[in-house]
């Protein structure tokens, strides 16, 4: 599988850069980080409802899950194609447990027990899934993810006593406190920054502990690092547990989103989807796949208009979608941030392995 | 950085909508499953909105009524999401949603969060839409699935003398309705039905159901739609299948009729019930196929128009009728339009229609059989025409609401 085999390229060639680089947030550093950070936070000030909401939060919801593959194929090593399934599975643990239009099914739990709950069994249905699929390597993880995503759909599909069959779970309970309903568009953007900007450091915090070197370890050279006393399976099994956390709370966010979750959302063309966001944005980087889930979003959302305006077919909107995705891995197997890489790259000729100085990751 | 810059178009096109928004409009959201399954029934239905357009125009008084299409895929979040998007980046007014059933189960509890809108929908037959706490702005003015059914049962076992059935449909609400519908008066007329197979929307491979489809019944009904139907009749004339069948509204229906290769002769004798009949004599309906006929090359269409295409004709034509009646006034959260909408009768080409207390459509229905027009192009033909139906299927609505709601295995097969 090409995808990891580049991230091992690039990033074993970063381990030597380890020793200085470890402790340090090059990302905060940068001046382009902080226009973004500031740009995210005052965005209600710029944006309407739609975007704010249908472009920018789902952005970070689709990002942050797409984020969960990032850590586990980039610095794991694992490309695990259940992360959207995981989200699903706790986004229905949330309208099971929590409050619904489906009385039969909703247990009706304040969303402070349900949400709890529903990340609890998500990161255990996760980690289970990991336990199965850390015996494999390679393409034989990616078969059996998908297995387990593929396999999920289906029962979503057919089992109407939990999961509301096809037609799944309606009218979701959104949390409404303090006065404020926080599914209205403004707070729940906020919630959906502070989420997605908790992952992500996170991930790039854990990237530089002690766990997340010992990962990357065990990604480049599993043989040695049991020989050197770790446990290679707890490790990668210990990176499908916070992967699957990660991926939970993407999955509240989603269901809080559209008040509902049916099979669609967890259906075997979305988990896909998420690995397309993680891959075209890069898996080098935690950012990649926030810049990959954008990238899609806005092809998702407006190639119908684009085709529409310049006066083709609006139904081959597909295919606009696919063409992008298909220019952007072939200009850059690494996605959008290699493309990005390349470009300081050739700006900068002296710097000799210019992302190396940037961690690992 | 990307994302900076992005951020400022996004802010640039904000102001550009924002111009366009000046004008003397009303906006109107349509969506169809333009993609997934259904992708030939959204076209159709697109094709029967169009056609209204023609033939009524689309301004109402000095406005200008302007309607943008987004696509789902028979699934709800998709609806959802396609519904959010023309409410909130293309600010419609009113939509004109959804095509398919879960969608509309969706749709109508989302209808709740926006109740200044109105929501008329599309064609979407799922029972609960309507039946099960329904939405304040939802209309519906196309019969739900079992209404659809009505006459089936009773002409299979008295006419076609049937007396065991089995049933084989997609795993989702709206043919949940529409077996409910043939099961309650099948079973009622002193029927049995042996055997519910479901499968799930989208099943390419329908050999280990072809495989299970019991011998010893007098007919098997195909509650099937789209590509699903026709995967199915392909592979059930390669399996040498020879039993009688019966059909559902979307599987006895222009959709599959008019499909390629002659997998679809299977169908001929066919009997199925529907709120239409493409040989109709009404001159209501014919003066419609025609129109349909005249908007559209005959191969970008069907040789006549199939039930979305009518629902969507109909659904139209509400909306429209409604808006004059009300000479485009939206002001005060529409509840003129919304008071208008719920007396509304339309001379819909598949017979009168009218609205219930739920705002659930009130109409006519028909029982055909699949007839050859001689040239192997396939039509149904109506055998017999039901005035009236309502949403309790002329059950008292207490003893309606005793059955429970539609499912795999509700109703039961028996009198109640």
């Amino acid at each position: 599988m090409s995808v990891t085999h580049d991230a091992r390229v690039q990033l074993r060639a970063a381990t030597t850069a380890q020793g200085q680089a470890a402790r340090i947030w090059p990302e905060i550093n940068h001046p382009a980080a902080w226009i973004v950070a500031v740009i995210l936070v005052i965005m209600p000030l710029i944006a309407n409802g739609f975007f704010l909401i249908e472009i920018f939060a789902t952005t970070m919801i689709l990002g942050t899950i797409a984020l969960s593959l990032m850590f586990l194929a980039g610095y794991g090593g694992m490309v695990s194609l259940m992360q959207l399934t995981i989200a699903g599975f706790c986004a229905y643990m949330v309208a099971v447990f929590g409050v619904s239009a489906n009385t039969n099914i909703s247990l009706g739990w304040p969303w402070w027990l349900a949400v709890p709950m529903a990340l609890a069994l998500a990161t255990l249905f996760g980690t289970l899934g990991g336990t199965l699929a850390v015996r494999t390597e390679g393409i034989y993880t990616i078969m059996i993810t998908l297995a387990i995503g593929a396999a999920f759909y289906y029962f979503t599909n057919q089992n109407w006593a939990i999961f509301g069959g096809h037609t799944g779970i309606n009218t979701v309970a959104t949390p409404h406190f303090w006065g404020v309903n926080w599914r209205s568009d403004i707070p729940f953007y906020y919630i959906v920054l502070g989420t997605a900007a908790l992952c992500y450091f996170a991930v790039a915090y854990i990237s530089r502990a002690p766990f997340g070197l010992a990962l990357q370890g065990v990604r480049d050279n599993p043989r040695r690092m049991a020989a050197l006393g770790f446990n290679v399976n707890a490790h990668r099994i210990a990176a499908y547990a916070v992967a699957s956390f990660i991926a939970g709370l993407a999955g509240v966010l989603q269901v809080w989103n559209y008040r509902q979750i049916s099979p669609g959302s967890v259906s075997v063309g979305a988990c896909i989807d998420i690995l397309i966001i993680a891959v075209v944005g890069g898996i080098t980087r935690p950012i990649g796949p926030y810049i990959g889930a954008l990238i899609f979003v806005l092809l998702r959302t407006f190639a119908l208009d684009f085709l529409v305006k310049i006066g083709l077919d609006g139904n081959r909107f597909r295919l606009i979608i696919g063409l992008g995705f298909l220019a952007i891995v072939f200009w850059s197997s690494d996605g959008v941030i290699g493309l990005w890489q390349r470009w300081r790259q050739g700006k900068r000729p002296t710097t000799t392995r210019p992302g190396g100085g940037h961690g690992h990751g | 950085m990307l994302k900076g810059s992005l951020g400022l178009i996004a802010l640039t096109s904000l102001f550009l909508s924002g111009a366009a928004m000046a004008q003397e409009k009303i906006k109107v959201g349509v969506t169809a499953t333009l993609e997934g399954t259904y992708t030939v029934l959204g076209e159709d239905g697109i094709r029967g909105h169009q056609t209204a357009l023609n033939v009524l125009g689309t301004k109402i008084g000095d406005k200008q009524l302007e309607f943008v299409i987004a696509s789902t895929d028979a699934t709800p979040d998709s609806a959802v999401r396609a519904v959010r998007k023309l409410i909130e980046q293309d600010k419609v007014q009113i939509l004109l949603s959804p095509l398919s059933g879960d969608e509309g189960i969706a749709v109508k509890n989302f209808a709740k969060t926006h109740p200044e809108l109105t929501f008329i929908n599309a064609a979407s037959g799922a029972q609960e839409t309507t039946y099960v706490d329904p939405a304040p702005n939802f209309f519906r003015f196309n019969m739900d699935g079992a209404q659809w059914q009505v006459g089936l049962g009773k002409y299979a076992y008295e006419e076609k003398k049937y007396r065991k059935i089995a049933t084989v449909g997609e795993d989702y609400s709206f043919i949940y309705t529409q077996v409910f519908g043939l099961v309650l008066e099948f079973c009622g007329a002193g029927g049995q039905v042996t055997n519910r197979q479901w499968v799930p929307l989208g099943t390419k491979d329908f050999a280990s159901v072809i495989a299970a489809l019991p011998d010893d019944v007098d007919a098997i009904y195909l509650g099937l739609g789209g590509a699903d139907a026709v995967n199915f009749l392909n592979q059930y004339q390669q399996a040498g299948g020879k039993a009688h069948l019966m059909g559902g509204s979307i599987m006895i229906d222009q959709t599959i009729l008019s499909s390629k290769g002659n997998a679809k002769n299977a169908l001929i004798g066919t009997l199925a019930a529907s709120g239409q009949a493409d040989t109709w004599e009404d001159p209501g309906w014919q003066k419609f196929v025609k129109n349909y006929q005249d908007a559209f090359p005959p191969n970008k269409r069907f040789p006549s128009p199939s039930l979305l295409a009518t629902n969507y004709y109909g659904s139209t034509m509400a909306l429209i009728l409604g808006l004059r009646a009300v000479n485009g006034d939206l002001s005060d959260n529409q509840s003129k339009l919304k008071a208008a909408l719920a007396k509304l009768e339309i001379d819909a080409p598949n017979g009168k229609i009218k609205l219930d207390s739920n705002r659930q459509a009130i109409g006519t229905n028909f029982v055909t059989e699949v007839v050859d027009d001689g040239k192997g192009a396939l039509f149904s033909k109506v055998v017999k025409v039901i005035p009236n139906v309502n949403q309790t299927l002329g059950y008292d609505p207490a003893v309606f609401a005793k059955i429970g709601l539609p499912s795999r295995t509700v109703p039961e097969c028996k009198k109640y």
